[in-house]
C-alpha cells in the first residue's frame, strides 16, 4: 500500500503581508506551522499503514522552509518526503497549485491512495484536493469522516454531506480529503525525531524535474485567476447596544433576525 | 496559450487509436473523420513523447486573448439532494439575474439527478431563462465522475460564461473538479459578486484568514467558476408568470459510468454536531430550571438553531456533553450565536468569540459577554423571549409555503 499525503505550511498568525506591486502574498518571515487539517490526513495514513502495511510519503509545495512540515510528518510516522520548490511555482492559484502537486505526484510515481486535509487555514478553499485528482485522472471523495473498510483493492468510506452520510466504495488509485475528527492525530515522536534527525530523506523537486517543464503552466503565469486588488475588510461589525423595555427589545431582536434572514 | 495541435492531414483513425491508448485522460476524440484534442487534455504530453510522429505539435504561443463573445449565459448549478433543492440555489439565481443585466446574458440553471424534471419547472418561477435537465437513473446519488462528466457535457454544448455553485459539500467537491478540467479559475466562498461589461465576473472573498479582502477575476479563461455559501445572497420572490423553459438534455451512457459504488445513504440525525452548526442558541446560568428550556428550544427551532450551553448546563445534566461550548467543550464559529443568560467567562468566550455575529441578552449590564457581542441587549430573557415568540407566531400565520414544501400542483 503506497499512500501519499499532501501537507502544507501555513502562517501561524493571521497577520500576513501583501506585495503591493504584484498582489502576491509575502510569506517569508512569518511564523508558520503545519496546516492543522493535514494532521488528520497524516493520522488516517498511519492507521491504514498499521492495518495494511506499505509506505507513507509526505508531499508539500512551497519555499525551502516548508521542509519543516515534512520533518514534522516524519516525526509523526511518515517514511519519505518530497518538497516541490521552485521560484517558478510561486504565486500559484488553486489551478496552478493543484497542477504542480499532480505533477509532483506523477514524478514520485505510482501510489494507491492520496490523502489531503479537508482544507487549509490560509486559503480556506478546500479545492486543491479535487483539482489535483482531476489532473491525475483519478476519482476523489471529499469530506471523508470515516473509513469503514480498507483492503488492497480500495476503500469503503463515509462522505459527510449536510443532511446525510453517503457510503461509497472507491477503488485505488483515488484521492480523498478527510474531515477533522476522522481520527485523533498523534503527537510527533521524540524517539523518531532522534533516529531521523541524522538523515532525513527529503527530496526537493524543481520545475526541471517535472514531466511537464513548460513554465507557463506553473506559478503566477499558470494561474487563470488574477487578484485585481486587495483591501481591508470593513471594520468589524459595529457594536450595537439595545436598551428599553422587554417589548421593545423583543421587537428589536425580531428585526435583526428578520434582516439576517433567520425569520420570515 | 500553449497547447497540443493536430496536423490534420496526417491524422486518421489508426493514429487516433494509438493516441487514445496512450492518453491517460481520454482526451482525444475522433468524430466524422476528424481527430481532436478535447478539454480533458491536461497537457501531460504523453502523446507527444510516445505517440505516432508527425501528427501532433506542441504550440507554445503567447497567451492569446480568448474570444469572450463565444461564451454566453450565467449558469447556476442546482444543488439538491434527491430532488429537494437547496435554498442556496435560489439565492444564486437571484444574484445571477442581477449580474446578467450588466451583460444582457441569459440566466441558466443546470440540474442533474434522478426524477427531477418536475422540480425543474419550479425553478422557472425564480426567473431562470432556461433550465437544462439531465434526468438519469445513474445520477441518483452524488458521485464525482458522472456528475463531472455531465457538467462537462453541459459546458461543451452551451458554453456558459460564468457558473455559480453553492458552497455545499457537493458544490465544493464538484466545482473544483470541473474547473480543473477546463483549467479555469474558481474562486471559493465569494461574499460579493459583480460583473464587468466585458463579461469578467468580479469575485470578492475574504483571503488569508479573513483579515484581507481580495478581488479576483478570471481574465482569460471561460467558463469562470465561483462558489458562494448559503445565506450570503437573497432569494428572489417567485414570479406569477414565468417565461423560461426547461430543456431536457441527453448524454452518452459511457459518460455516466462510475468506478465508485454508492453502497448506502444514511440520513443524519439533525443537530448533533455543534461545530458544524451555522446557528446556535447558547444558554447559561441565567436559565433557572430545566423546564424553561422548552421555550428556548421553541425559539431555536424557529430560527433553525441548535441549542447549546455553558458548563453549568452539563453539570446539571440538562445537556449532552457534546453540546457544551468553551475551552472544555467545543469551539464553534457559527454565522449567528445568541447567548442567553450567559455572563461570558473567558472559558466560554474562547470557544465562540470568532462567531460571525454574536447577540447577547443578559440582565447584568456589566456582564463580560457584552464585550464580545456585536449586539447586546440588557434585559430579562424571561420577558423578551415570550414577546419574541408571539411576534414570530403572528408572522407565521401570514406565511407563504416554501418551494420545498409546496404540494405537487405543477402540471407536467
Amino acid at each position: 500500500m503506497k499512500i501519499l499525503v499532501c501537507v502544507k505550511q501555513v502562517p501561524g498568525t493571521a497577520n500576513v503581508e501583501i506585495d503591493p506591486e504584484t498582489g502576491v502574498m509575502i510569506r517569508d518571515g512569518v511564523e508558520s506551522k503545519m496546516n492543522p487539517y493535514d494532521l488528520y490526513a497524516l493520522e488516517t495514513a498511519f492507521r491504514l499503514k498499521e492495518q495494511l502495511g506499505g509506505t507513507i510519503t509526505a508531499l508539500s509545495m512551497g519555499p525551502m522552509q516548508s521542509k519543516e512540515v515534512l520533518l514534522e510528518s516524519f516525526y509523526m510516522g511518515a517514511d519519505k518526503g518530497y518538497l516541490l520548490s521552485d521560484r517558478k511555482f510561486g504565486g500559484a492559484d488553486v489551478v496552478a497549485t493543484s497542477y504542480t502537486l499532480a505533477q509532483g505526484a506523477k514524478k514520485i510515481g505510482d501510489c494507491d491512495l492520496i490523502i489531503c486535509g479537508k482544507q487549509t487555514t490560509d486559503g480556506d478553499t478546500a479545492q486543491v484536493g479535487p483539482e489535483m485528482a482531476e489532473f491525475l485522472g483519478i476519482p476523489h471523495v471529499t469530506n471523508v469522516i470515516k473509513i469503514l473498510v480498507a483492503d488492497d483493492k480500495g476503500i469503503t468510506l463515509q462522505m459527510n454531506m449536510e443532511e446525510s452520510l453517503e457510503i461509497q466504495r472507491v477503488p485505488y488509485p483515488c484521492l480523498i480529503t478527510v474531515d477533522k475528527d476522522i481520527y485523533t492525530p498523534r503527537l510527533p515522536s521524540y524517539k523518531r525525531k532522534l533516529s531521523i534527525s541524522e538523515n532525513p530523506e527529503i527530496t526537493v523537486l524543481t520545475l526541471k524535474d517535472m514531466y511537464d517543464t513548460d513554465e507557463t503552466n506553473y506559478g503566477l503565469s499558470g494561474s487563470p485567476t488574477q487578484v485585481e486588488r486587495i483591501f481591508p475588510p470593513e471594520n468589524n461589525v459595529e457594536k450595537i447596544s439595545f436598551v428599553g423595555d422587554s417589548k421593545t427589545l423583543a421587537n428589536d431582536l425580531f428585526g435583526i433576525l428578520s434582516e439576517k434572514k433567520y425569520l420570515g | 496559450m500553449a497547447g497540443i495541435k493536430i496536423i490534420k492531414q496526417n491524422a486518421d483513425r489508426e493514429t487516433y487509436e494509438a493516441l487514445a491508448e496512450i492518453c491517460p485522460f481520454d482526451a482525444f476524440s475522433y468524430e466524422n473523420d476528424v481527430l481532436e484534442v478535447t478539454a480533458a487534455c491536461k497537457m501531460c504530453k504523453m502523446c507527444l513523447k510516445n505517440g505516432p510522429k508527425g501528427v501532433l505539435i506542441l504550440e507554445e504561443a503567447e497567451k492569446v486573448a480568448i474570444d469572450k463573445s463565444l461564451y454566453k449565459g450565467i449558469t447556476v448549478y442546482v444543488d439538491h439532494i434527491e430532488g429537494k433543492i437547496h435554498p442556496v440555489t435560489l439565492e444564486l439565481i437571484g444574484k445571477a439575474r442581477e449580474l446578467a443585466k450588466v451583460t444582457n446574458h441569459p440566466v441558466y440553471a443546470l440540474f442533474m439527478g434522478t426524477n427531477i424534471t418536475k422540480q425543474a419547472k419550479k425553478l422557472l418561477t425564480y426567473g431562470v431563462d432556461k433550465v437544462f435537465v439531465y434526468d438519469k437513473p445513474e445520477l441518483k446519488h452524488f458521485v464525482i465522475e458522472p456528475y463531472a462528466n455531465v457538467f462537462e457535457d453541459f459546458i461543451e454544448k452551451i458554453k456558459p460564461s460564468a457558473i455559480l455553485v453553492g458552497a455545499t459539500n457537493v458544490g465544493r467537491s464538484l466545482a473544483p473538479r470541473v474547473a480543473a478540467r477546463y483549467r479555469t479559475g474558481l474562486t471559493a466562498d465569494c461574499t460579493i459578486l459583480d460583473m464587468k461589461e466585458n463579461t469578467d465576473l468580479i469575485q470578492i472573498r475574504p483571503a488569508y484568514g479573513g483579515n484581507i479582502m481580495a478581488q479576483i477575476v478570471t481574465e482569460n479563461t471561460r467558463p469562470q467558476f465561483c462558489t458562494v455559501r448559503y445565506k450570503v445572497f437573497t432569494a428572489p420572490e417567485p414570479m406569477l408568470n414565468p417565461v423560461g423553459v426547461v430543456e431536457i438534455m441527453e448524454i452518452g451512457a459511457k459518460k455516466l459510468i462510475s468506478s465508485i459504488e454508492v453502497i448506502e445513504v444514511i440520513k443524519k440525525e439533525k443537530g448533533i454536531d455543534l461545530s458544524d452548526a451555522e446557528t446556535i442558541v447558547a444558554v447559561g446560568r441565567g436559565v433557572k430550571c430545566q423546564k424553561d428550556l422548552e421555550m428556548i428550544h421553541d425559539f431555536a427551532e424557529k430560527i433553525g438553531a441548535i441549542v447549546a450551553c455553558t458548563r453549568p448546563g452539563i453539570e446539571a445534566g440538562w445537556f449532552d456533553a457534546k453540546l457544551q461550548i468553551g475551552l472544555s467543550g467545543r469551539t464553534v464559529k457559527p454565522k449567528l450565536i445568541i447567548a442567553l443568560g450567559i455572563s461570558g467567562a473567558v472559558q466560554f468566550t474562547a470557544g465562540m468569540q470568532n462567531s460571525e455575529y454574536i447577540i447577547a441578552i443578559n440582565s447584568d449590564p456589566k456582564a463580560p459577554i457584552f464585550n464580545v457581542a456585536h449586539c447586546g441587549m440588557v434585559g430579562d430573557l424571561y420577558e423578551i423571549l415570550p414577546e419574541l415568540l408571539e411576534l414570530i407566531k403572528d408572522q407565521d400565520t401570514s406565511e407563504v409555503p416554501e418551494i420545498n414544501e409546496a404540494p405537487e400542483r405543477m402540471a407536467v
